[in-house]
């Protein structure tokens, strides 16, 4: 194998955690919600996903509760902004706190336990296609299953009426509500949805990523996941290419540490997030676009006339 | 069941006030019913937590100590929030006002002067200032969101001051342990009173939390705070700039989370070290809101959460349990302070549909 194939494929595996949540926070903000509690919700399925694998020893009984963890937690969330219309900002931070805070605590048992690696499935001829083969067809379940969610999110959205639904919900609530749409249950939804995908994230850190558990190992991946949805302008499949743009600075800053490049690896350890900033920067310096782009609801509570 | 809620005519006076008592309540109950699941006495627990360690006048004082930086940033974010911008760097803040403020007694160690406790003051300040006027600038020129860039910058902050200890700052007489020379006895911030540890920090907070709340109530800049928290547009009808109340309240919250982070350096720690704050930016935000975003307030809030932190450091010794329920109650706390809220604005009608019916079969 080559080493830019090696590198290739830990970009991806370095790239799959912030695809995933952030296809989830999309389809969320697209309503209309703004949920800043990827990083509780994604470290809440890292500490689940990683303990129901120990218990189990399935790794695939791991991912679903890892998908049911992050679901659960979020609902939290959807109850306190949603049925109680608590300020999104506040709450979003809120559930990163507590999630923080529970999943150090209920993992705290497994801490420096050796996990079990989520196995490759490997498709027999596809394969074996020189360079593209091992790296697009010897994956695991959640790297086929994040391209297959944007491809999925992306037709949902655009695609299918309950799309154009959701859409108009986050674009306009009062309008969305005329017209009678359920408006607090397409937001429920779409943020138990986001949930599920931050929580399948979350697996993917403590099942692929570093098959263990440690405190705090979504390391800010839940922050820059929310700063990848502003990226891709809520556009699907921008997702993917600036997913994989940040796992390639994310990892090319351990191959400079590994080489002994003379710069303190404090300073490549920063990049990811110096990156982000640059990112967002010259994403939003254009008020225009960042108007037409953004969802007219985002992040205004809605409470129903009766 | 159903929950409705139905709009107040005004503002509930009754539950602003209550509010965030309700909230404390239910986190204890919370609390009990988690240690109860860890095997724990619930009374014994909770009494280990929020009451023993007022019961002695050290830990009075380390309450104070752990109060103080909470109070100070919390003051600063209350002003931000109000304005309608979400500061959730003070963590990044307080490091960088620390560092700054670090540099009279680490570099320029060898002068001794009176002069060197204010200006480290001073220093830590325009650090912490400095700092948030990154997302500030970005936010106010460059339409950047400033949750995202504050935030990232936490980290940077963090990088920055643990190549700082590794690095050029390291104690050369330090065995080669990854922190700074310790400050000399002039660079260090004296105790307020005399029976204990406490230092000047919670002196400035005070002091802060009660000039901003003079500033919020009775002067015109507390008034355009308000306004533009809560309509961009009619701020700009009164002539308010919200692109300068985006600087404004960044620098002012952004040179208390440095004051706070050069006093904690200063009168607790004496030297710098990879990691000098157990996320009290983070923990400050909790306090902001519990306070209900009123420096008054956040006084008493800020005692509170370093209760929380006091106690937890109890509970390990009495308990023998690790120190993780502490974040679990304050992230508690914080989701419950904010769903008590809406009970200011709103009425809350719960609908027990097939729960009445079968009821009203039950008595017939």
């Amino acid at each position: 194998m080559g080493i830019f194939e090696a590198m290739l494929l830990t970009i991806i595996t370095a790239a799959t955690p912030l695809v995933l949540a952030a296809i989830g926070e999309l389809v969320t903000e697209r309503s209309g919600v703004l949920n800043l509690g990827v990083e509780g919700m994604m470290v809440m399925g890292a500490a689940c996903g990683f303990i129901a694998t120990q218990v189990t020893g399935s790794p695939y009984i791991g991912i679903l509760a890892g998908i049911a963890a992050g679901a659960l937690f979020s609902l939290l969330f959807g109850f306190l902004t949603l049925t109680l219309v608590a300020n999104q900002v506040a709450t979003g931070l809120a559930l990163t706190i507590l999630g923080l805070g529970v999943s150090s605590m209920i993992a705290e048992p497994y801490l420096g336990q050796s996990g079990i690696k989520l196995p490759q499935i490997v498709f027999p001829v596809l394969s074996d296609i020189p360079f593209l083969g091992p790296v697009l067809f010897k994956q695991d379940l959640i790297f086929y299953l994040s391209i297959a969610l944007v491809a999925g999110v992306n037709w949902f959205l655009f695609k299918s009426r309950a799309g154009l639904k959701l859409r108009s919900v986050g674009d306009s609530h009062a309008s969305a509500h005329a017209l009678g749409i359920n408006v607090i249950r397409t937001r429920y939804l779409a943020v138990m949805f986001g949930g599920a995908c931050a929580g399948l994230a979350g697996a993917q850190l403590s099942l692929v990523y570093t098959p263990q558990w440690a405190e705090n190992m979504s390391a800010g991946r839940g922050w820059i996941a929310l700063a990848l949805v502003v990226f891709a302008s809520w556009r699907p499949w921008r997702i993917v290419a600036g997913g994989y743009l940040f796992g390639a600075v994310s990892i090319s800053q351990l191959y400079a540490q590994a080489f002994g490049i003379g710069i303190p690896s404090q300073l490549l350890s920063a990049l990811p997030y110096l990156a982000t900033i640059i990112v967002l920067i010259l994403i939003s310096h254009n008020r225009r676009m960042t108007l037409i782009n953004t969802p007219a609801s985002l992040g205004k509570s809605f409470v129903p006339d009766r | 069941m159903r929950i409705e809620l139905e709009r107040r005519a005004g503002v509930s006076k009754l539950f602003s006030i209550l509010s965030p008592f309700i909230a404390l309540g239910l986190t204890l109950i919370f609390g009990g019913i988690m240690f109860m699941m860890l095997g724990k006495d619930p009374i014994a627990a909770l009494y280990s937590f929020f009451i023993e360690p007022l019961t002695e006048v050290w830990s009075l004082h380390e309450l104070a100590i752990k109060a103080a930086p909470l109070i100070l940033i919390a003051v600063g974010l209350s002003v931000c929030y109000r304005s309608n911008n979400w500061n959730i760097g003070a963590e990044g803040q307080f490091i960088m006002g620390a560092i700054a403020g670090s540099i009279l007694p680490v570099v320029f160690y060898e002068w001794q002067s009176p002069l060197v406790l204010p200006l480290m003051m001073l220093l830590g300040m325009l650090g912490g200032a400095l700092f948030a006027g990154i997302p500030a600038f970005l936010k106010a020129h460059l339409n950047t969101n400033e949750i995202l860039t504050s935030l990232m910058l936490v980290y940077v902050a963090q990088l920055f001051l643990d190549w700082l200890v590794r690095g050029p700052w390291r104690n050369p007489g330090g065995m080669n342990f990854p922190e700074t020379r310790t400050f000399d006895a002039t660079a260090i911030l004296p105790e307020m009173i005399a029976s204990g540890r406490a230092h000047w920090g919670f002196g400035f907070a005070i002091i802060a939390a009660i000039l901003v709340w003079f500033m919020m109530r009775y002067t015109l800049k507390g008034f355009e705070i308000t306004v533009l928290g809560q309509s961009q547009r009619a701020g700009r009808f009164a002539g308010f700039s919200s692109r300068k109340m985006i600087w404004f309240s960044m620098l002012l919250s952004g040179a208390l989370a440095g004051l706070a982070g050069i006093a904690e350096v200063s009168g607790a720690i004496q030297q710098l070290r990879p990691v000098i704050s157990p996320g009290y930016g983070f923990t400050a935000i909790i306090v902001a809101f519990l306070g209900r975003l009123n420096p008054l307030g956040i006084v008493v809030a800020g005692l509170v959460l370093a209760l929380t932190y006091l106690g937890g450091e109890a509970v390990q010794v009495s308990l023998q349990i690790s120190d993780k329920p502490i974040r679990v109650f304050q992230g508690l706390l914080l989701f419950f302070v904010l769903s008590c809220d809406t009970l200011i604005h709103y009425k809350i009608r719960m609908m027990w549909y097939d729960l009445s019916e079968t009821a009203g079969k039950g008595t017939r």
